[in-house]
C-alpha cells in the first residue's frame, strides 16, 4: 500500500475511532480468531478475513509475490471453478473485493445480513482448495502487470513514492512496492504461488471480522461449521528485519516526464507496535505523533494549508500521511506539490521551518483544542459506515495490536499535551533521519501538447 | 491499497435504489426551495447537503470552471470572516464543510455532531456562507493558480486526458462538452463579477434544494431548513440547457501520448437522461455488459479470458440531459487494437442480442439482494435524496427500486439496446504511448 496521502487529518484519526462496546472475540480449535461486533442500524453486514501475510514478508525477487496471490484467490477451487467466487456473491446481492498491503492481505464481502453463510462457506473453501492452475496464472499475471503500468509506471508522483521508499529503507523490506517490481512479476511462476499460498493460508493465523445487523452468538456458530473443519497449521515467521538508524540525511531525484514538480519528504517514525520491544518508545508516543500531523495537517484551519497554502502561496497542496498502525515503525510523510513560480527548494525550506517552529514553540491551546474536537467528532462520523468499523478492527488486529484500543484511543489522544507533541517532534523529525524525494520533470516528448508553465507572478502575491 | 479491482464504479454513477426505503420528509419554503429530511437518531450526527442547478453547464462561454471555482470559493469569506476563520470555527466544532459542482449540481455540504452547542454555531456559520459569500479577489488568485496547477497535473495523466477527450467530442458545443475544472484559457478569464453574477442567478431558493438527514426531530430539521435556506432571495430557476446532439457517424480520435506505457481508451455515445423512460432496462441491462465488476461480459471477456486489461466497464451516467454511455479500459500499448476489437464485439453481440434469460436472473438477484447495502449510513441515504430532490425523482422512488427491476424483462433490455446503443456510431478516444 504506497501511503496515499490524505487530505485531512480527520480520516486518519478516524481510523482508530470506532467505540468498540457490543463486540466479542473467540478463537476456534485451529486457532481462528473471529471478531464480531453488532451495528443493528441497517440490515447488513461486513465479512473480512485478514491473513497476516503482506509484502513485508516477500523474499527478493519474489516482490509482489501476496498481491498476486491475492489475484489469483479468485480463479478457483476444486469445488468452485474460476470466478465461480464472484458470481456466487454477485448472485447474492454482495460486494466483494480484496486488498494486499505491506503488512497484510484481506479479503471481505458486504452482504443483506442474511446471505453471510454464502461468504463463510466460500471463503472456508479458498483458505484450504484452491487451485492455482498454470494456465489462470499466466492471465492473471498479466492482469497485475497492466495493474502496475496503470498505478505506478504512468504516474509520475507514484514513481516518485517508489523511488522514495526504496531510499528511505535500505534493510527492511518496506522498501520494495506492495506490487512487486516488473522484473519479479515477469519472472513468477505458479509454482512459487503455490508454496506461498500453503505457507501463509492456514486458519491459524488468520482473523475473521464481521460487522453488522448480526447477532454474535450465531455468527460464531456459522464460522464454527464452515472454517471449523480447516485444518490447523502454525506459520513459521521470519524474524523481523529492522532497519538500521538512518544517520545521514537522504536525497534522490526523479527525472520523469511530467508537467508539475512534487516533493515527497519523510521520517522515520514508531508506530503502536514499536512500544514496549526493548526500544525506548513510550506508549504514548503514537497518539503524539497523530496529534501534531493534526496540527500541522488536520484539515483548512491546520498550519500548512493555512500558513503554506492561502498565506506564503508557496504551495497548492502540502499533505501529511502517518498511520500508528503498522507491523514495523513506520514514515511519517510530508507530500506537496509548488504554486507556479515557486521552487521545490523554496517549499522544502518552508516546510522545514514548519517542522523546526513546532519543535521550538508549543501548539497553542486553540489547536489543541481544534484537533481534539475533531477526535470526537470523528470518533462518531466513523460509526457511520460499517465497513470502516470492520477495517478498524481487522487492521488493529492484523498487525497484532488489541482491537481493544480502540475503546480508549479518542481518549489518548485527548490526552496529549503540547509538550509532548514537541519532544516527538525533537526526537524523530530530525534531519539525519530525513528522506526526500523530488520529481524533476522532463519534457513530455513530442506529439504530446506541452502548454508553458505559467508564472505565479513572484513571491509575493 | 491493492485492491483486486476498481470498487468505484456501479455505485456511483446509479446511486439510488430502493425497496422499503427510508421514509422521507418532504416540504417547500416560501422561497421555493424544496426540501429532503430523513430522521435517524442512531447516531448523534447530522449531515445537510444543499443542491443548486448551479453545475458546469451554466458556465458562460468562455469562461469554462466557473461553477467549480464559484463553489470552491464559498468557504473563503463572508461578512467579516476570512477563510481562515471560517475553516477555524468549524473544525473547532469538529464539523466538515465540502462544496463541489459537477455538470449539474453543486453541492454544498456540512456534517456535523448534534449537540447543539456544536450544531447550532456551525449551522450559523454555514448560513453565512450560502447567503452572503464575500468571494474575496485576492483569494480568488490563489485559487485560480490552484486550479491551473491541477490543469497542469491533468496533462501528466493519461487517464484524465482521454476523459476530457472523450467528452469534448461527443458533446461538441453542448455545456456538458467542458471539463467542470475548466480550461488553461477559460480559468484565466475568470473574474471576480463572474463569481458573483453566477452566485447571484443561481444559489437561489427557486433553484434550490437541501437534504436533511440524522439526529434531528421534524419539527428541528424546519427549523434547519428555514435557517440555511429559507434566508436566500427566491430568485428565478434556471433555464433548461440545451438538448443533447445525436451523432450520426462514428469519430475516431487519437492522442499521442509518448511518455505512458499504457493506452487509455474510452469508447461510448449520449446515453439517457435521468428519469428516462428507459432507465431499468438500461440499468439492468448495463450490468450485465459492464457494469457488473469482474462478472459482467466486458470484464470475462477483456479480463478474465484474455488478461488485456486490469480495469474493463461500461456505465451510463444519467445526467439532467443525456448524459454519457461508456466504455473504458486500459491496456499496454501494444495490445491497443487486440483490446479494441474484443471490446467491439463484447458490445455489438450484446446490441444485436440482448442478455440471456441466465444473465437477467443473475442480475436481478445482484441488484435486488444487494439493495439494503444503498442505503447502510446516513451518507449514503443523503448522497440518494439528493440525486431524487435535484432530478425531480418521486418521493416512492426508492420503494418503487426493486419491483421495477424485477419487471425488466430480456425483450425490454434487447430492444432499449438495440433502439439507443449503436456500436457503429460511437465516439473512440484512444489517449496512449508509441507501439
Amino acid at each position: 500500500m504506497l501511503r496515499k496521502i490524505r487530505r485531512l487529518l480527520i480520516p486518519l484519526l478516524g481510523l482508530w475511532l470506532a467505540a468498540c462496546s457490543q463486540t466479542q472475540e473467540t478463537t476456534l480449535a485451529n486457532g481462528l480468531r473471529i471478531i464480531v461486533k453488532e451495528d443493528h442500524r441497517s440490515p447488513v453486514v461486513v465479512s473480512q478475513i485478514w491473513y497476516r501475510v503482506g509484502s513485508q514478508d516477500e523474499p527478493e525477487r519474489s516482490t509482489g509475490i501476496s498481491h498476486v496471490l491475492e489475484h489469483m484467490m479468485f480463479k478457483g477451487t476444486a469445488q468452485h471453478g474460476p470466478n465461480e467466487f464472484s458470481r456466487i456473491i454477485a448472485e447474492n446481492g454482495g460486494r466483494e473485493n480484496a486488498f494486499t498491503s505491506y503488512d497484510y492481505t484481506a479479503y471481505f464481502q458486504q452482504l443483506e445480513k442474511s446471505r453471510l453463510p454464502v461468504s463463510f462457506e466460500l471463503e472456508a473453501d479458498r483458505m484450504q482448495n484452491l487451485t492455482l492452475a498454470d494456465e489462470e496464472f499466466r492471465r492473471e499475471i498479466k492482469v497485475v502487470m497492466e495493474e502496475r503500468r496503470w498505478r505506478t509506471d504512468d504516474q509520475p508522483e507514484a514513481v516518485v513514492q517508489e523511488k522514495f521508499m526504496t531510499t528511505a529503507y535500505q534493510a527492511h523490506p518496506y522498501r520494495h512496492p506492495v506490487i512487486g517490481w516488473m522484473t519479479d512479476l515477469e519472472s513468477m511462476t505458479s509454482k512459487q504461488l503455490r508454496d506461498w499460498y500453503g505457507r501463509w493460508y492456514t486458519p491459524s493465523d488468520a482473523i475473521l471480522v464481521v460487522v453488522g445487523d448480526v447477532a454474535p452468538k450465531e455468527v460464531i456458530e456459522q464460522a464454527r461449521k464452515y472454517f471449523g473443519p480447516v485444518p490447523a497449521r502454525a506459520v513459521e515467521r521470519a524474524r523481523e528485519v529492522v532497519e538500521p538508524e538512518q544517520k545521514s540525511e537522504r536525497r534522490v531525484r526523479v527525472a520523469v516526464p511530467a508537467e508539475v514538480p512534487y516533493v515527497l519528504m519523510g521520517y522515520h517514525v514508531p508506530v503502536h507496535t514499536s512500544v514496549g520491544h526493548g526500544g525506548n518508545v513510550a506508549e504514548w508516543e503514537p497518539y503524539a505523533l497523530s496529534v501534531l500531523t493534526g496540527i500541522l495537517d488536520g484539515g483548512q484551519a491546520a498550519r500548512f494549508e493555512r500558513e503554506l497554502v492561502r498565506e506564503k502561496k508557496l504551495a497548492v497542496a502540502v499533505d501529511i500521511d502517518y498511520s500508528a498502525v503498522a507491523r514495523s515503525p513506520g514514515m511519517l510523510m510530508i507530500d506537496a506539490t509548488p504554486a507556479n513560480g515557486h521552487s521545490v527548494a523554496e517549499l522544502e525550506r518552508a516546510i522545514r521551518a514548519q517542522i523546526e517552529r513546532i519543535k521550538q514553540e508549543p501548539a497553542t491551546a486553540e489547536e489543541l483544542k481544534r484537533v481534539k474536537a475533531q477526535v470526537v467528532a470523528s470518533n462518531v462520523f466513523s460509526r457511520d459506515s460499517v465497513f470502516y468499523q470492520a477495517m478498524q478492527i481487522g487492521r488493529l488486529a492484523a498487525v497484532g495490536l488489541d482491537w481493544r484500543m480502540l475503546d480508549g484511543y479518542a481518549d489518548k489522544l485527548k490526552a496529549v499535551t503540547a509538550e509532548q507533541v514537541q519532544t516527538v517532534a525533537r526526537k524523530y523529525l530530525v534531519d539525519t533521519n530525513l528522506t526526500v524525494a523530488v520529481l524533476d520533470p522532463l519534457p513530455m516528448a513530442k506529439g504530446q501538447r506541452r502548454m508553458p508553465r505559467p508564472q505565479g507572478g513572484g513571491d509575493v502575491r | 491499497m491493492f485492491a483486486r479491482t476498481l470498487v468505484f464504479l456501479g455505485l456511483l454513477f446509479i446511486s439510488v435504489a430502493a425497496s422499503a426505503g427510508p421514509k422521507i420528509h418532504h416540504w417547500t419554503l416560501e422561497n421555493g426551495a424544496r426540501i429532503y429530511f430523513v430522521e435517524a437518531h442512531e447516531l448523534p450526527m447530522l449531515q445537510i447537503r444543499a443542491v443548486f442547478d448551479a453545475g458546469s453547464s451554466r458556465d458562460p462561454a468562455g469562461k469554462a470552471g466557473l461553477a467549480r471555482l464559484t463553489s470552491s470559493m464559498l468557504d473563503e469569506g463572508t461578512g467579516n470572516l476570512g477563510a481562515d476563520d471560517i475553516a477555524g470555527q468549524f473544525e473547532g466544532l469538529g464539523a466538515e464543510f465540502g462544496a463541489g459542482a459537477d455538470r449539474d449540481m453543486a453541492t454544498v455540504d456540512l456534517r456535523s455532531l448534534s449537540d447543539a452547542a456544536l450544531l447550532d454555531p456551525a449551522l450559523d456559520l454555514f448560513a453565512k456562507i450560502l447567503a452572503a459569500p464575500s468571494f474575496p479577489a485576492a483569494s480568488l488568485e490563489r485559487q485560480r493558480e490552484q486550479v491551473l496547477v491541477a490543469l497542469q497535473k491533468d496533462m501528466q495523466s493519461p487517464g484524465a486526458v482521454a476523459d476530457k477527450t472523450f467528452y469534448r467530442e461527443l458533446y461538441g458545443d453542448h455545456p456538458y462538452a467542458h471539463d467542470p475544472l475548466g480550461d488553461m484559457t477559460s480559468v484565466k478569464a475568470i473574474t471576480r463579477e463572474d463569481l458573483l453574477a453566477h452566485y447571484r442567478s443561481y444559489y437561489v431558493g427557486a433553484n434550490a434544494w437541501l437534504v436533511i438527514v440524522g439526529d434531528a426531530s421534524k419539527r428541528q430539521a424546519r427549523k434547519i431548513a428555514e435557517r440555511t435556506m429559507g434566508q436566500l432571495p427566491a430568485g428565478r430557476a434556471a433555464l433548461p440547457i440545451p438538448l443533447v446532439r445525436t451523432l450520426y457517424a462514428p469519430l475516431q480520435k487519437q492522442v499521442a501520448f509518448p511518455a505512458a506505457t499504457q493506452t487509455h481508451i474510452l469508447l461510448g455515445q449520449t446515453g439517457m437522461r435521468r428519469g428516462d423512460p428507459d432507465y431499468f432496462p438500461l440499468y439492468v441491462g448495463n450490468y450485465i455488459l459492464g457494469g457488473g465488476g469482474l462478472v459482467s461480459r466486458l470484464s470475462t471477456e477483456v479480463r478474465e479470458k484474455q488478461g488485456l486489461s486490469y480495469s474493463v466497464y461500461s456505465y451510463f451516467l444519467p445526467l439532467r440531459k443525456a448524459g454519457p454511455m461508456i466504455v473504458g479500459l486500459q491496456t499496454k500499448n501494444t495490445q491497443r487494437d487486440q483490446a479494441l476489437n474484443v471490446v467491439r464485439k463484447v458490445i455489438s453481440d450484446f446490441v444485436a442480442k440482448g442478455p440471456t434469460e441466465k444473465e437477467l436472473n443473475a442480475a436481478k438477484k445482484h441488484i435486488t439482494g444487494g439493495f439494503p447495502l444503498r442505503l447502510d449510513s446516513n451518507a449514503k441515504i443523503a448522497e440518494n435524496l439528493a440525486v431524487i430532490a435535484f432530478y425531480d425523482l418521486p418521493l416512492t422512488y426508492l420503494d418503487d427500486f426493486i419491483p421495477r427491476v424485477e419487471a425488466v424483462t430480456v425483450e425490454q433490455i434487447r430492444k432499449a439496446f438495440w433502439q439507443r446503443v449503436h456500436p457503429n456510431q460511437m465516439v473512440t478516444v484512444v489517449v496512449g504511448g508509441s507501439r
